[in-house]
């Protein structure tokens, strides 16, 4: 598939970008909207084209197979489970585990519409649960957002490389839009980088002593260093892994700060605006987490406003905000139910807020 | 009459730590983690041996047991091993669960390893409650047996009765070695005295080795063990021994309820 172009689901895509990122196992449950991305992978199972490609097995539930993907990355294998909101819901208890025992693994989750069951629309409202942890305790999840097919295609290669070179789960966030749009992708030639795990995985005692891969430590004192440990790694991510677009901000008025398929309406926005002569920006974090809040106070020092367009009933938002500090304008245009916003929905917001004329 | 000698390594076993355990006293864990490592070194699988630590009292068996470790969520310990097998099939891999680990909270991920035949041997410990959270009803407490939240005794009207992996395994398919022993002691009471037979232990030793063959020969292997818990039980540790032998052993019939691959006869 290198090096030509496809024309592919973002489902599909985000698929045989994981492929080409040197997968060695998936563990599927189905779910509307993501079951592309199981599918593909059982039909591509056993294609010579992927050598790496080891293991392929549908589970019986959605925490079945999150623990499989532990113990798969347990073994040092690259491991990879998707799925979607209620099923996202059901992974947070692997990936509390993956995080204290620090696991390297790719999750993905295809966003739509909650809570409960909501419906199969897109939805940004993962965003808490996938940004501030998940599950219980202390830990942080990479956060990836893709805003096209092409980025679907090209994320598991970062996800795996993040997940391995610091040992923590990775997680691929997108929305049923970016799922199930069809685009035209490349995939530019990849060799996937040799992950050292002799170090730590559970490969068998021979010849060193026993690896054990652990969350539980009764120690109270010894807790507190291994949980302190995990966050000054998590402080070397933030400063060295923070990805996002920035999009005519120089010189911007007004910056719409937005993520995956927001981001995409938003653009075509920016480039409408700019036509008429209005300094219209787009600032789109491409890690959710880490947050890109360096650049985004370095915006705001600059005198800019803000407008934060979600999925969602304002989740980022909270974090633009911290980001930006007292004394910004930020306002916000959500939408949720399964809802995607307009061009012409965010422009009239533009003008009510009297960036653009009426 | 045939005396019959227990053929225990001799010496240090190279699969056990020299870690005091955890273990209350009278409990029978610490004899099923000798007999691990006992098989662990006769069939010379130690250096090629990952154990799922699962929740409950086994779960700091990493201390003791000398391999490679990963410590499973409550209930999760066979899909771990599952993902970890079908990775690395190279290696031998088990866990230890407690009733309520895995006829519990983890009946759905044991019931589906054993369907899919997946090569791993799960060792489930039934000693008919909670442990390690402080006694209480667990799915294998016996009928009218009093618990923490069971006070006036298990009501079978309310929460049914004793639930019995081994059978519910015994009629799935994929599962090629299924077998209940004890790892209690059984008391025989004479006039002059009581003498204690090791015949129940004998045969869960053989099972825990037959447990690990059928593994080698890619088949799923489960061994229930009874167990006493006297702590939780609020009873003696020898009363604890007879009430296996008075009641427990008559809701859970020991014995092979499956051997698909006739390891028992090799």
């Amino acid at each position: 598939m290198s090096n030509q172009r496809v024309y592919l689901k973002g489902n599909e895509a985000v698929a045989y970008g994981a492929l080409e990122a040197g997968l060695n196992a998936y563990f599927a449950y189905p779910i509307t909207p993501s079951s592309e991305i199981p599918e593909t992978l059982a039909k591509e199972f056993g294609n010579k084209k992927y050598p790496e490609y080891k293991f392929f097995l549908q589970a019986a539930s959605e925490l079945e197979a999150i623990n499989m993907v532990l113990g798969a990355a347990s073994g040092g294998a690259r491991a990879m489970t998707a799925t979607s909101s209620p099923g996202f819901s059901l992974k947070q208890e692997g990936l509390s585990y993956a995080a204290g025992m620090e696991l390297p693994c790719l999750i993905v989750d295809i966003c739509r519409a909650g809570p409960g069951l909501g419906n199969l629309g897109p939805e940004q409202s993962d965003y808490f649960q996938s940004t501030k942890g998940g599950g219980h305790g202390n830990y942080r999840l990479i956060v990836l957002a893709p805003a096209s097919v092409q980025e679907m295609a090209l994320f598991p290669r970062i996800g795996f490389d993040l997940s391995f070179k610091y040992r923590n789960p990775a997680l691929i966030l997108g929305d049923s839009f970016i799922g199930q749009l069809k685009e035209d992708v490349e995939f530019p030639d990849f060799k996937p980088p040799a992950h050292e795990v002799a170090s730590w995985a559970a490969t068998g005692a021979k010849g060193r002593a026993p690896h054990i891969l652990n969350s539980l430590e009764l120690d109270l004192q010894k807790h507190y260093k291994h949980i302190g440990n995990i966050f000054e790694k998590y402080k070397r991510i933030e400063e060295n892994e923070v990805l996002r677009e920035e999009y005519l901000t120089e010189d911007a008025e007004t910056i719409i700060v937005a993520f995956g398929i927001g981001a995409r309406v938003a653009k075509g926005v920016v480039n409408n605006q700019r036509r008429k002569g209005v300094k219209v920006g787009l600032f789109r974090p491409i890690t959710l987490w880490p947050f890109p809040k360096k650049q985004l106070r370095k915006l705001a020092s600059e005198g800019k406003r803000f407008l934060d367009v979600e999925l969602n009933t304002g989740q980022m938002l909270e974090d633009v905000k911290l980001a930006v500090g007292d004394g910004v304008t930020v306002d916000f245009l959500g939408r949720w139910g399964g809802l995607v916003p307009t061009e012409a929905e965010i422009e009239r917001k533009l003008q009510k807020l009297e960036v653009v004329a009426a | 009459m045939s005396r019959t000698v227990l053929k225990v390594k001799q010496g240090k076993l190279q699969s056990l730590t020299d870690n005091p355990t955890h273990y209350c006293a009278g409990c029978e864990h610490g004899t099923l983690t000798r007999l691990i490592a006992s098989a662990m070194d006769e069939l010379d699988i130690r250096e090629r041996t990952v154990m799922i630590d699962s929740v409950g009292c086994s779960v700091l068996a990493y201390n003791y047991l000398n391999c490679d470790h990963i410590v499973a969520a409550h209930g999760r310990a066979p899909a771990v091993a599952t993902g970890l097998k079908r990775v690395r099939p190279e290696l031998m891999i088990f866990t230890v669960q407690g009733d309520g680990d895995a006829a519990s909270i983890g009946l759905l991920e044991l019931i589906y390893a054993a369907q899919r035949g997946t090569p791993i041997t799960v060792f489930l410990v039934n000693n008919a409650i909670y442990g390690m959270t402080g006694g209480q009803m667990a799915p294998t407490t016996l009928t009218g047996q009093v618990t923490t939240t069971t006070p006036y005794g298990r009501d079978a009207l309310l929460t049914g009765t004793e639930l019995d992996a081994s059978r519910i395994l015994s009629g799935i398919e994929g599962a090629a070695y299924v077998k209940r022993a004890s790892l209690v002691l059984t008391e025989i009471e004479g006039e002059r005295g009581s003498v204690y037979t090791i015949r129940n232990l004998l045969d869960a030793k053989r099972s825990v080795e037959n447990a690990f063959r059928v593994q080698a020969l890619g088949g799923f292997a489960f061994v229930e063990l009874l167990s006493t818990c006297s702590v939780n039980w609020k009873l003696p540790v020898l009363e604890a021994k007879r009430y296996v032998r008075d009641h427990m052993i008559k809701k859970f019939p020991l014995g092979l309820y499956r051997d698909k691959i006739g390891v028992e006869k090799k």
